[in-house]
């Protein structure tokens, strides 16, 4: 039993934290969300130059093959900072897809693109997504929402709904977002994250569009989904603990009534509660990463994880505007840079309510 | 990060297993709420049994009468005996008193205290809070004042659980009532059957009897003081942070909560559905897992910082706050699913899980112990995140 991180770990945390701090200031968060794209060119180039884009990707890729845990700690860092563009999305839940899912020829054409940076992934899912066989071939309809970063993405994989006998199964397809009959719309969502809504209109799909075999996606795609729901914990995590060293330390020189309001229990009793809850979360995100690591399902420790996740990100933000007070209501206090954050990351890949009701179905209940 | 215990770990687990699946069949665990004379004696017993084995202390040196291993087979041990629960005896010499006399005690303290608790043969109560004296302990009144070769001792301790059945207590006594507070208290530890000692029964809710103890001119030789003198607050506070995982308790209500769990897969107590079958039901067990787990693993992260080597302390508070609440958590929502079946007790026939849930309710009750749950925020807050007092 071990529940601290090797040195090489904390290295990475370092290095992380002191880049992040130099080149990802909220200032620049504030452009990637004012930009619309929630994307930050020139921070994305030099992501991609210290190798995070393929933290958990493979050597013979270009990857560096390191752990879960080691994403985890990335992740943290990159929560922390409120880290925009698609890191998770592409480099995460899509490229390990296709990892997972795709022929020799698809990861060779797609991950080291992803580790560069030159290849940008998302992910489409939804009941109206179908693909079809015609004139020996297959084509894609319906529509998909919540589909993030589509307006970057180079390619989209659908998970799509596969001839009906097959449900509910899903056969995956590498779709070009340039080709016709393809249409996005912005969803304008909160602090501008990059959501779309995706048409496909009769979109005829080349021949090795497939990843892995017609109707056996399902597989593949939850492993994925486990692996990226595990980031997503680190993201919120890292981002809590950022808002209680926030408040901790405006709470030791913010006087009120002659004192500085960090020695009242009422603001004390409120940090403590939020490192109770970061704490807690430390621990699950990390046990999840790890039981993965291992190779094991990890099913319920990825839902507790989560579950507990979207709980950590609403006691941060209750904690983070109540001891900043109205300073925190105002656009310029960046509170509102991470409570907004927060609300995405606690929608995304299943919230509090729908891990909960999937830790329930494994009780047995 | 390693969530694994070693082989040799999980074959100290097996063998302990097997022993208490042997030794502690269904009908001799303990109910929560309802702790007979019988049962505390059968836990006693045990305890003696796993003394033979080198288990009871067995993250303890061996040159103390210990086992020789470290913090995550006394974690492990705590675990399983909590999850069989075994009626609990011995705990405050194996985690408090030994600890302290390890780290502050002469040779000859050493000799005469430790082996006799590693064997399980004597048991401890402790002596901190007071009738006027709680969370403020460095307020504490208790006088020790020095006679000659002796310290008489006047006042008196309260909330002394295990009273009647412990040979010693481990106190603190203010020897310097002119110092400032902290500064002027010590550590002692007094054979109750001293004369001038006496017990005024203390009835908990929880079924426990403790006692109020009097000290009337108590005259304890020298050799009874533990550590320096006036430096017995810092002792104390030191070595309450050794034995400080919280996974005996842990378990212990994980083990109704458990059993909980499937009492609602299977049935409900008016005869009708299985109570999980009530998506209000389901969604509140699935929170209990969650609040369940996550306590379980700080108490573990504090038994893992001491086998590390650190001294966990805000930890230890982050790990007892968690659990008092989540056990309040767990026994109110079970009680509400229960309905008006949860206000049944121990020996109605229509008692859903022999009563426990009503009982661990009471047990729940329990927000102050090593202090309130107000006293570890203040903990966290103020050495844990460095708020300004």
């Amino acid at each position: 039993m071990d529940f601290g991180l090797t040195e090489q770990e904390e290295i990475l945390r370092h290095s992380a934290r002191e880049f992040l701090e130099a080149e990802c200031p909220t200032s620049l968060v504030r452009q990637a969300e004012e930009s619309g794209e929630g994307h930050a060119r020139e921070l994305w180039r030099k992501i991609a130059g210290l190798g995070w884009l393929g933290i958990s990707l493979p050597e013979q890729f270009g990857g560096t093959g390191g752990s879960l845990t080691d994403q985890t700690v990335l992740f943290e860092e990159i929560g922390r900072a409120l880290t925009p563009g698609p890191l998770l999305t592409s480099s995460v839940l899509a490229a390990q897809i296709v990892l997972i899912a795709g022929n020799d020829d698809q990861k060779t054409a797609l991950i080291p693109g992803v580790i560069s940076g030159e290849v940008i992934l998302t992910l489409a899912r939804g009941d109206r997504l179908e693909t079809a066989s015609r004139d020996g071939g297959l084509t894609l309809s319906g529509d998909s929402l919540f589909v993030p970063y589509a307006g970057l993405a180079t390619n989209i994989i659908c998970a799509t709904r596969p001839a009906i006998r097959a449900w509910p199964d899903t056969t995956l397809v590498l779709v070009d977002p340039k080709a016709a009959g393809v249409t996005m719309t912005s969803m304008e969502s909160i602090a501008n994250y990059p959501q779309f809504l995706v048409d496909f209109d009769d979109v005829p799909l080349p021949d090795d569009s497939v990843l892995g075999q017609t109707a056996e996606g399902m597989q593949a795609l939850d492993l994925a989904v486990r692996r990226a729901t595990v980031a997503q914990c680190a993201e919120t995590l890292g981002r809590a603990q950022k808002v209680l060293e926030m408040v901790v330390e405006y709470a030791g020189h913010r006087v009120a009534f002659g004192r500085p309001i960090g020695t009242f229990q009422a603001v004390q009793h409120r940090c403590a509660d939020l490192r109770v809850a970061v704490d807690g979360g430390r621990m699950l995100t990390y046990q999840a990463a790890w039981k993965l690591d291992q190779g094991l399902t990890a099913d319920d420790e990825v839902s507790m994880a989560k579950a507990q996740a979207g709980m950590l990100s609403r006691l941060a933000t209750e904690a983070g505007h109540s001891i900043f007070a109205g300073i925190s209501f105002t656009v310029e206090h960046d509170m509102q840079l991470y409570s907004a954050r927060a609300k995405i990351s606690e929608a995304n890949l299943g919230d509090t309510e729908y891990h909960l009701d999937r830790l329930a179905a494994q009780m047995g209940s | 990060m390693d969530f694994n215990f070693t082989l040799q770990q999980e074959k100290f687990r097996e063998e302990l297993r097997e022993f208490l699946t042997a030794e502690v069949p269904v009908e001799k665990q303990e109910i929560f709420g309802l702790l007979t004379e019988e049962q505390y004696q059968f836990g006693r017993e045990i305890n003696l049994k796993l003394a033979e084995r080198k288990w009871l202390a067995v993250g303890w040196p061996e040159e103390h009468g210990g086992g020789g291993k470290g913090p995550i087979e006394q974690g492990i041990l705590a675990e399983d005996m909590g999850y069989w629960r075994v009626p609990k005896s011995g705990s405050i010499g194996l985690g408090i008193v030994g600890p302290a006399i390890m780290v502050f005690g002469t040779q000859d303290q050493k000799d005469q205290y430790l082996p006799a608790i590693a064997k399980g043969e004597v048991e401890y109560c402790q002596g901190f809070s007071e009738p006027n004296v709680g969370s403020d302990l460095g307020s504490l009144e208790l006088r020790a004042e020095r006679d000659g070769d002796e310290y008489v001792l006047n006042g008196s301790k309260m909330f002394t659980s295990y009273a009647y059945h412990a040979n010693y207590m481990y106190l603190l006594a203010r020897t310097d009532p002119q110092a400032q507070k902290h500064r002027g208290i010590s550590l002692f530890i007094a054979d109750l059957k001293t004369s001038g000692i006496s017990l005024t029964p203390l009835p908990y809710i929880n079924g426990e009897m403790a006692a109020q103890t009097i000290f009337d001119n108590v005259r304890l030789p020298l050799s009874c003081l533990i550590g320096e003198e006036n430096r017995g607050w810092y002792h104390a506070m030191t070595t309450l942070d050794y034995e400080r995982s919280g996974l005996w308790r842990y378990a212990n209500v994980r083990r109704v909560f458990d059993d909980f769990v499937e009492f609602c897969n299977g049935s409900s107590p008016d005869g009708g559905q299985p109570l999980a079958e009530h998506p209000l039901v389901r969604h509140q067990l699935a929170q209990r897992r969650l609040g369940m787990e996550t306590w379980k693993l700080l108490c573990w992260n504090v038994a893992w910082m001491q086998s590390s080597g650190a001294v966990p302390n805000s930890e230890a508070s982050v790990a007892f706050l968690y659990g008092s609440e989540e056990r309040l958590r767990f026994a109110e929502m079970a009680m509400e699913v229960l309905g008006p079946y949860a206000t049944l007790r121990n020996g109605s026939p229509m008692a859903p899980l022999l009563g426990n849930i009503e009982g661990i309710h009471r047990e729940a009750m329990h927000l102050h112990g090593a202090g309130t749950t107000e006293i570890h925020r203040n903990i966290i807050a103020q050495r844990g995140l460095g708020m300004p007092r």
